[in-house]
């Protein structure tokens, strides 16, 4: 089981409502969490049909977000669905989650396919 | 009018192996340029191709157009206005002396698969004189509902079966639309699955060897360029029901220009998009929309033309642009 990372509600509400254009999820997928900020040390950047890096190593409860540079859309979804996939992400548009359980985590665009990457979570 | 590229496929097959044709094939800067042993390859605009006739069948049976990845929605430097060059399209068919007896939308309608978007692909379509539409979605349209929203506004009139595929007869070619852009897995590419290729065995087994085939997809049915993802992982099943068909032709959209394969009895084909274009496989860091020059843009959009003609061996294939 995925550790579950509660956020502040009152966040929540408070960045919905200056509209950012922030697609969350908590890991574990059954809460919704917003960051506030990019943290700029756990940012996945999509371009050229990559994400880059491939492979990012994060601390449990640590957020990761993915930004697409593309102008096309892309998602990021969990191989084996292990965490709540983003929807379509436009160009500019970022995708943040806060990473759970130690272990390895395959992601790829369900757009395009070939496009593949692991997040790697430790203690 | 080079930018015209069109094949007329009446000659008889010369017993070409594949090998033979693959060495025929050459990439160019704006769509395939293309030679084939036999063959004639003309140039000609939708209008002149109407007003004369020349070189296609002289009393054609069937018309029909195919349109593909319309973008609606995309509104990059690549192509600002997709709406303006949509409608150009459409005025083109609506042009022609002759209008086609339907039209095939091969998939990306929309740029994120909004209903605003579809809504107004719709309410733009209407003014086409053409009004029967046959669809197949593009992984575009099926981005956030894995495609119920496209199912429920194009292919209820079809009775489409599974995630969207379907088949029709007219003036005796038999048409098959195909969906490969749902249900993808990582790192592969476009897919059909076992469910949609079970459904196409039995549905051309009772037909004769004689009958001819005209298979619809998004997604390339053959190996363009895997590496961008063109291409489709489970096609070679698909294409191995249709082997004793002796005319086969298969039209795709996707890479957004015109590249052609001819192997055996099956012609593949790609149409432009009418909203931007993309690189020639691997002429590019990666596929997606490709900036060129304002007054190149419309050169490197445009539409595709078929044209069948009852007893003959195969059908004919032309591409027109919009400048």
């Amino acid at each position: 089981m995925m550790t579950f990372i509660r956020k502040n509600m009152k966040a929540i509400l408070l960045v919905s409502l200056v509209g950012l254009n922030f697609c969350v999820a908590a890991w574990g997928g059954d809460a919704a969490g917003v960051a506030t900020t990019t943290d700029k040390k756990n940012t996945i950047e999509i371009k050229d049909f990559a994400f880059n890096p491939p492979t990012l190593k994060v601390k449990a409860g640590e957020k990761i977000t993915w930004i697409n540079h593309d102008e096309e859309p892309h998602t990021v979804v969990s191989v084996g669905k292990k965490f709540q996939k983003s929807s379509a992400l436009d160009t500019d548009q970022e995708f943040t989650i806060t990473a759970g359980a130690p272990g390895a985590y395959e992601y790829f665009c369900s757009v395009h396919p070939k496009m593949t990457g692991t997040i790697v979570v430790e203690q | 009018m080079s930018d015209y590229i069109s094949h007329d496929h009446e000659q008889e097959h010369d017993g070409i192996d594949r090998r033979g044709f693959l060495k025929c094939m050459a990439w160019a800067g704006t769509g395939v340029l293309w030679t084939i042993s036999g063959g004639v390859v003309v140039s000609k605009t939708l209008a002149q191709i109407a007003k004369a006739g020349v070189s296609l069948p002289a009393a054609t049976d069937l018309s029909f157009l195919q349109i593909s990845d319309s973008h609606i929605g995309f509104n990059k430097e690549a192509n600002k206005d997709v709406t303006e060059t949509f409608k150009i399209a459409l005025d083109r068919i609506n042009a022609m002396p002759t209008p086609p007896s339907f039209l095939i939308h091969t998939g990306d309608i929309t740029q994120l698969s909004k209903p605003e978007e579809f809504d107004t692909f719709d309410q733009l379509v209407q003014s086409c004189r053409t009004k029967d539409v046959f669809y197949v979605p593009g992984e575009h349209d099926v981005l956030n509902d894995g495609g119920k929203m496209y199912r429920d506004r194009y292919l209820k009139k079809v009775e489409a079966k599974g995630s969207g595929w379907y088949s029709f007869n007219k003036n005796g070619v038999h048409f098959i639309g195909l969906v490969n852009v749902l249900d993808l897995q990582a790192g592969g590419l476009g897919q059909l699955g076992d469910d949609q290729l079970e459904w196409l065995e039995d549905d051309v087994k009772g037909l004769g060897a004689d009958t001819p085939i005209v298979v619809f997809a998004h997604i390339p049915l053959w190996a363009v360029y895997p590496q961008w993802g063109w291409g489709t992982s489970d096609s070679e099943r698909a294409l191995s029901y249709l082997k004793r068909f002796g005319s086969v032709t298969v039209l795709n959209g996707h890479i957004h220009q015109v590249l052609q394969k001819i192997e055996g009895n099956v012609t593949f084909h790609t149409a432009m998009s009418t909203a931007f274009p993309q690189a020639a496989p691997g002429a590019a860091a990666s596929p997606g929309p490709m900036k060129v020059p304002a007054e190149k843009l419309r050169s490197m959009l445009g539409l595709t033309s078929v044209q069948y003609k009852q007893g003959s061996s195969s059908l004919a294939v032309v591409d027109s642009n919009l400048s």
